[in-house]
């Protein structure tokens, strides 16, 4: 390759052909050629950009300079590993690591908490703190008992709705594994303290060891009533058991007549079992008479129909009733869809559990 | 000594070769060997320990008073004026059990029996006591580790309440296996055992000596314990006889402890002032 000459490198031709080795023994056809490969080489003239090397080294340092050449990049080289999609999915350290015990001894080895050698520390300070503040209230009650002023009817703690701490639960407030015996122990003697009749003092304490039960009838989505153009209240309910669904309109103000899918219940349900189960949500709230009712139903045999009706006028006649009325019918276990399906055969057996005649020769 | 320790050796037939006589270990006449060897093997270097002395300064020297004055006195800390004899009979320390749960190795101690029921001699009792409660507070005075111990459901919260309050240890609770012999797996490695192990009674809830008491015999932590007519005293290292089962006693017993190792640490934190002052006064004057 030739060397350029000093006055082609000046001149500031930066990207350009090198000239063949032939050129330079004959001028006229050097001529020719630098004019040819000037046309036809792209030229950056840096001085026209640049006027010095100093500029260009504060350009290229720059943080315009920086932002044009991250664009470029991202331009030219597309890539989604820095989209926020694709960033790793992480969970909080808390969750991760374990709470974990700092070291329980000071730079003298002496330990901190007075119980360090039972192994156990946060589990029996707590046992122990407990039993102080029972031994507090017996005392209390003694020097009533002294004074005459003692009475069997004091304010008692509130314990309705709510659950003493489950096992991993407590273990978790202790940052400590704690046995079966061990939390067996702990409940016992709560309600020991529970026993006493002054023990409303310990109130906080005792509230801090228990859970709110969530109240399950609250989680029951009630429809609101809807009335048509006589003023008439009506609502609809739907339900399914095994492979068939049915539908229900419940009128009120009615003298209880039932129409299924056209026909007259008695009808349609000659069998008196599944008469029952459609009479059973109005007999149980004790409104036998008064919802005039249209169902339409599909699928399934006679009883899963009837189930599947059952269903569907209980929850229409959720819009009739009052919370309290709601929670009796959930717990008589009218709102609970039936979970029961055919159980499917395997292969193997000649049925779902019936096994194949079994030869023993 | 060389020859008189070879002698044995020979006899006893623990002949350890070293790598000079490996051959001939098996010769009948092994003196011959031992005629010409140098002292050169495990069993009989003479060790020569290079004692290098610390370089005295002026805190050793304030460290070292703090520690060695009161080993000087035999009632430093003047535990003889918070407890009297009759103090103890008065707290009934003096009565044991029947005869029938009494202990071959507490005879010595009883001062008799009446209607069965044997009766422990006060005047070993308070001679027991004093030398315990003077040990403890020399331990506390040196800031060692108290650990008190008591099986006994009833006075488990008294035990507790008192090592509370002297700042110290307690374990009332189910004594888990390995807590002495084990304890880097089950603290952590690091740990420091206690230097004194105080038992408030030595027995566990099924009659038995605790375990606490071998285990810390094992481990070479000098105990403090409180043994019964029914109780073994051979493992403990400072016994003290009286009754373990009267709350009266319990809690006299509870109460001199806590003054006892109350006292000390007070005196500590004061003998460092004083010694702390000294040397500051010294140091600018010389």
């Amino acid at each position: 390759m030739n060397r350029l000459s000093g006055e082609e490198w000046q001149g500031g031709h930066y990207l350009s052909v090198p000239l063949s080795s032939h050129t330079h023994t004959n001028a006229h056809l050097q001529r020719h050629t630098r004019t040819h490969t000037h046309t036809h080489t792209h030229t950056f003239t840096l001085s026209r950009v640049v006027p010095s090397v100093a500029a260009l080294m504060t350009w290229l340092h720059s943080a315009a300079f920086t932002r044009r050449l991250a664009r470029s990049i991202a331009y030219l080289f597309p890539s989604g590993l820095f989209d926020n999609k694709a960033k790793p999915l992480m969970k909080h350290p808390d969750e991760v690591f374990p709470k974990q015990r700092a070291v329980q001894w000071g730079a003298d080895g002496r330990p901190f908490h007075f119980l360090f050698y039972t192994g156990k520390q946060s589990y029996y300070s707590l046992m122990h703190d407990t039993f102080t503040k029972a031994l507090a209230v017996e005392k209390h009650q003694d020097r009533l008992r002294g004074k005459g002023l003692f009475t069997q009817d004091a304010k008692q703690i509130s314990l309705v709705g709510s659950r003493w701490l489950l096992k991993e639960e407590l273990e978790e407030l202790l940052v400590e594994t704690i046995s079966d015996h061990d939390y067996a122990r702990f409940i016992q003697l709560m309600e020991r303290l529970l026993s006493l009749p002054y023990c409303s003092a310990e109130e906080d304490f005792v509230q801090r060891y228990r859970r709110q039960l969530e109240i399950q009838s609250s989680k029951q989505q009630v429809q609101p009533l809807q009335y048509d153009q006589h003023g008439v209240a009506y609502s609809t309910g739907d339900g399914r058991r095994k492979t068939a669904t049915g539908t229900v309109l419940l009128r009120d103000s009615g003298s209880g007549s039932i129409s299924i899918n056209g026909t007259n219940y008695v009808h349609y349900f000659p069998v008196l079992q599944d008469r029952e189960q459609l009479m059973f949500p109005l007999h149980f709230m004790g409104v036998l008479g008064r919802f005039d009712m249209q169902c339409s139903v599909s699928g399934g045999g006679h009883s899963s129909q009837a189930g599947a009706l059952r269903l569907a006028i209980s929850r229409a006649m959720l819009s009739f009733l009052s919370e309290g009325q709601v929670e009796t019918m959930r717990q008589a276990g009218l709102l609970t869809p039936d979970p029961r399906i055919k159980e499917r055969k395997k292969p193997g057996q000649e049925g779902a559990r019936r096994k194949f005649t079994w030869k023993k020769r | 000594m060389r020859s008189k320790e070879l002698s044995v050796e020979r006899q006893t037939g623990l002949w350890r070769c070293t790598d000079l006589r490996k051959g001939l270990c098996g010769l009948r006449h092994p003196w011959l060997v031992s005629a010409g060897y140098s002292c050169s093997g495990p069993f009989c270097a003479t060790a020569v320990a290079v004692k290098t002395l610390p370089l005295q300064t002026a805190s050793t020297d304030v460290t070292d008073r703090i520690l060695n004055l009161p080993l000087q006195m035999p009632d430093f800390f003047r535990l003889s004026e918070l407890f009297s004899l009759k103090d103890l009979f008065d707290a009934r320390v003096h009565l044991g059990h029947k005869k029938g749960c009494r202990h071959r190795l507490m005879e010595p101690y009883l001062f008799g029996s009446r209607l069965d029921q044997d009766i422990i001699d006060l005047d070993q009792t308070v001679e027991h006591l004093q030398s315990a409660l003077n040990f403890t507070a020399h331990i506390a005075y040196r800031g060692g580790v108290i650990l008190f111990v008591s099986r006994r459901r009833q006075f488990g919260q008294l035990v507790e309440i008192t090592a509370q309050d002297c700042g110290e240890y307690a374990h009332t609770r189910y004594w888990q296996g390995g807590l002495l012999t084990n304890a880097p797996i089950q603290y952590g490695s690091g740990v420091r055992l206690p230097d004194l192990i105080v038992f408030l009674s030595t027995l566990n809830n099924v009659f038995q000596q605790h375990v606490g008491v071998r285990d810390a015999a094992k481990m070479n932590i000098p105990t403090v314990g409180l043994v019964d007519s029914n109780c073994n005293p051979s493992l403990v290292t400072y016994p003290v006889p009286g009754n373990d089962d009267t709350p009266a006693a319990m809690e006299l017993y509870c109460r001199l402890f806590k003054m006892t190792i109350n006292r000390a640490k007070d005196k500590r934190r004061q003998m460092e002032l004083l010694q702390g002052l000294s040397a500051a006064g010294l140091t600018p004057g010389s």
